[in-house]
């Protein structure tokens, strides 16, 4: 039984997820406001598709989650941002 | 009780320069008309829109800080929303951290452009 467990090969290397300590990037910087006239800065929060990643992936916290959100759509309102695109980035 | 505003306003990019110019003084003069005072101004000149409004894929921006009493921004909305040249717009009402951040901005943007002269 425990032979055939190495006999098992892995075409890739199954990349475990180095754990990273996932933190508030507004917390840490200081950032006070977020700015909806820029839209570089406001693209490292939404995936391909041009949507708002959720904060288990930015790792924001909520308050600054909250700012983010409606910077977004403001900046969509102003049509700096796309609401539904294809490779954004 | 003044507070301080950011609004930016898209213009339709069929106009003309001189019309573009017109429609720009003729919100500013209504802001300053009405003891708004501007604190600052930019005008990002024509950009492409993310996605197409009333068929058109590119802009006039034009972005305007002032104070100014809360009365008067109902009557600049109803001008943006009257006048046709202007397909979107956005007034903002800047809190503690905006107003320092847009202070910062200015700042610093004035020192790029005297670095460039």
């Amino acid at each position: 039984m425990a032979n055939n467990q190495s006999e098992i090969r892995y075409l890739t290397p199954p990349s475990v997820e180095i754990k990273k300590k996932k933190y508030c990037r507004f917390k840490k910087n200081k950032i006070k406001y977020v700015d909806y006239k820029d839209p570089e800065f406001l693209k490292k929060f939404l995936n391909e598709q041009g949507r708002i990643l959720p904060r288990r992936i930015t790792g924001t916290s909520l308050k600054y989650q909250r700012k983010v959100a409606k910077a977004v759509k403001r900046a969509r309102h102003l049509a700096m941002l796309p609401y539904l695109t294809d490779m954004l980035k | 009780m003044k507070n301080q505003y950011e609004t930016v306003f898209i213009a339709t990019p069929v106009l003309s320069d001189v019309q573009i110019k017109e429609a720009v003084s003729k919100f500013r003069d209504i802001i300053t008309g009405d003891g708004g005072e501007i604190v600052n101004e930019e005008d990002w000149g024509l950009r492409k829109l993310a996605y197409p409004i009333q068929k058109k894929s590119t802009g006039f921006y034009h972005l305007i800080e002032f104070t100014a009493e809360p009365s008067l921004i109902e009557k600049l909305e109803t001008q943006y929303r009257r006048d046709e040249r202007i397909i979107r717009f956005l007034t903002f009402k800047q809190d503690k951290y905006a107003a320092e951040y847009s202070e910062k901005r200015r700042n610093n943007l004035k020192a790029k452009s005297e670095k460039e002269k």
